[in-house]
């Protein structure tokens, strides 16, 4: 599990993340909430090693984050990033297989293929397997991205994803299956921290929400206890108002209308 | 508990469990290659005034390895291809695989398949720094080189691509990570104030300096004898032996410096073997043939275009068609003027751009259709 502690992270004097402490367990899904800048992308940054703390601590699996080996970390941990640029023409099955890398020096096993094969069947992208990576649309490569990152903790016992915004750019049958696959992973054990736009999303799907406000924690807790109005006013300076789920029972936000400021030149 | 039910993930198809048929164009490109190779090279070694035949040539070789077979040939060609042509042909052989490896492991580091050696300033800072060492020979220098032999231009070309290198490296380093247009300006100012540097020097230099200068500017094989050889085997098997291992590791890197370490990579550690590796061959190459342009830039292309992007292949295969592509060139250098020669730069020049032009329309073409 991730343990953090009271987290800060500064580039010269500008205060990205201050005070920030989570614990992401197995078997549970976190998802972080929070407006554009408000740090959500620096914490999942934090947690992956990307980036060191200026002060506080981010433990995994009782260690140090920067004391555990690379390949060890690697084969525990996988991580979607929001980049999904390949500088050369891979295959899809090629790019899916790098995810095995830190499982064989020289030749991939029958297991890493067949590894490689289901984690494709499972975003849905078997038929695409032999497709070369420019080719598939925006939506395809993050899920070819989503399988290269499945394959890479297949097997691990309570490994963690963490994915930096995995729905943007899905389509709205993809989002909620890209939310199916994690809700399918946490059930077997693994812990998921995924940095989520969509709050009825986040209220669906997650066992835990962390909201942030300008680096700093608003609140911390069960979806229903995070997602009230007056937090989300607080957060994303929009009044919403909230409703039940009709067949659900967890909150459904809907934004309240609102008028634009006037704008001058437009009279 | 999330509010939503435990659906299990929707599978499509019952997937095949056994491993992918790999392209045949993947797996007979190595052996393809290597035969080819071998071929070129006893061509080649048969090749010019004295011509030998493929069974003489393999008859001397057999010969010196203290067989006796019925391959007839006589003791003129056996002094030629011992002497002349052999050592230059080896020379090839490991310049262009130095070369073409170094093309392909600088394309995979900058993530852009315009990285050659040449144009972010390796070869350029190398010929610098071994014009200056012609040129300003001091006395200090003369010392050294009476120490070191050979090796002193060698060196000072290995430590001239070693610094452009670095420098253009640094230059496009953004918070941790080299950006790749930066770099590719940043390696064309420092290739023109080499160029600059250079061509003051050769200003300055005696008419006899100004000849060995040339030398460096066309690239040549002429030089070529064992002693040559076996000075920079050390050098060149090096990066020749290393390079092939860092597939896999540079395959990762084509997702990005930050996706690849997730996956456990040593990126800063992968990046500097790669630019000691790729700058040792490139310097070296320099310092015993001159700049020979576009074998680094095209192999690798070539490589790709026939059996795909993945390092694994890429790297090995752009070893064996630098050497292929070298042996040839150089082979058609000194027969086609004979009994002159041509500088075998102009001639990898002369083929190696149209074919460069060649492979980028066809990848427009494609992108179009």
């Amino acid at each position: 599990m991730f343990d953090v502690q009271n987290l800060r992270y500064q580039i010269g004097r500008k205060v990205l993340l201050q005070g920030v402490s989570l614990q992401a367990r197995p078997g549970e899904l976190l998802a972080v909430v929070g407006a554009n800048g408000a740090g959500k992308s620096t914490l999942l940054r934090l947690l992956s090693g990307d980036l060191t703390p200026t002060s506080g601590q981010v433990q995994f699996a009782g260690q140090d984050l920067g004391g555990i080996p690379a390949p060890e970390l690697a084969r525990r941990r996988a991580v979607l990033t929001q980049q999904h640029t390949l500088s050369l023409a891979f295959r899809v099955r090629e790019l899916v297989l790098m995810g095995r890398y830190p499982y064989f020096r020289g030749q991939p096993s029958t297991h890493d293929h067949a590894v490689v094969t289901e984690a494709l069947a499972l975003v849905g992208l078997f038929e695409l397997a032999d497709r070369s990576y420019p080719t598939l649309s925006g939506g395809e490569q993050q899920r070819a991205q989503l399988a290269r990152v499945l394959a890479q903790v297949w097997e691990a016992k309570d490994g963690f994803l963490l994915l930096d915004e995995p729905l943007t750019g899905l389509d709205l049958n993809h989002q909620h299956h890209t939310l199916d696959v994690a809700r399918a992973l946490v059930q077997r054990g693994f812990g998921v921290v995924a940095v989520l736009h969509d709050l009825n999303l986040a209220a669906q799907y997650a066992d835990q929400v962390l909201l942030l406000r300008q680096g700093a924690t608003v609140a911390y807790g069960e979806p229903a206890a995070v997602l009230t109005a007056a937090t989300i006013e607080h957060a994303f300076d929009i009044a919403v108002e909230l409703l039940v789920h009709p067949s659900l029972g967890c909150p459904l936000i809907v934004p309240c209308p609102r008028p634009l400021p006037a704008t001058r030149s437009w009279a | 508990m999330p509010a939503v039910a435990e659906r299990p993930a929707p599978t499509k198809t019952a997937p095949p469990l056994a491993p992918p048929p790999t392209d045949w164009r993947q797996r007979l490109l190595l052996p393809g290659l290597a035969g080819l190779l071998v071929g070129a090279v006893l061509l080649s070694a048969g090749a010019g005034a004295v011509p030998i035949p493929v069974p003489a040539v393999l008859g001397i070789l057999l010969h010196k390895m203290g067989l006796t077979t019925s391959l007839t040939f006589e003791l003129q060609q056996e002094a030629v291809l011992w002497a002349i042509r052999l050592p230059r042909v080896c020379l090839g052989v490991l310049i262009g695989a130095a070369l073409g490896l170094a093309g392909a492991a600088m394309q995979g580091l900058f993530r852009n398949p315009l990285a050659d050696p040449g144009l972010i300033g390796v070869s350029a800072g190398a010929s610098l720094a071994a014009v200056a060492t012609i040129v300003l020979e001091v006395t200090v220098l003369a010392a050294v080189r009476e120490w070191l032999g050979f090796y002193v231009l060698a060196v000072a070309a290995f430590l001239g691509a070693c610094g452009t290198t670095l420098l253009v490296y640094r230059l496009s380093k953004e918070s941790g990570r080299a950006v790749v247009g930066t770099m590719l300006l940043a390696g064309i100012a420092v290739n023109s104030l080499a160029g600059a540097l250079t061509g003051l020097l050769t200003y300055a230099a005696t008419d006899e300096q100004l000849r060995s200068i040339t030398f460096w500017g066309l690239g040549s094989l002429g030089g070529a004898s064992w002693p040559t050889v076996l000075g920079v085997l050390p050098l060149l098997a090096l990066p020749i032996l290393l390079l092939p291992r860092l597939g896999k590791s540079l395959n990762l890197l084509a997702l990005g410096e930050e996706q690849a370490a997730h996956l456990g990579l040593p990126v800063t550690r992968l990046k500097r073997q790669l630019i000691v590796l790729a700058t040792l061959a490139v310097g070296t190459s320099v310092a015993v043939a001159g700049t020979i342009g576009f074998l680094g830039l095209v192999v690798p292309h070539l490589v790709r275009l026939v059996a795909g992007p993945d390092h694994r292949i890429v790297l090995p295969g752009a070893a064996l068609g630098g050497a292929l592509v070298l042996t040839l060139a150089d082979m058609l250098a000194r027969t086609i003027v004979a009994p002159a020669e041509l500088p075998i730069g102009i001639l990898t020049a002369l083929l190696g751009a149209p074919v460069f032009l060649w492979i980028l329309l066809r990848e427009k073409r494609q992108r179009l259709a």
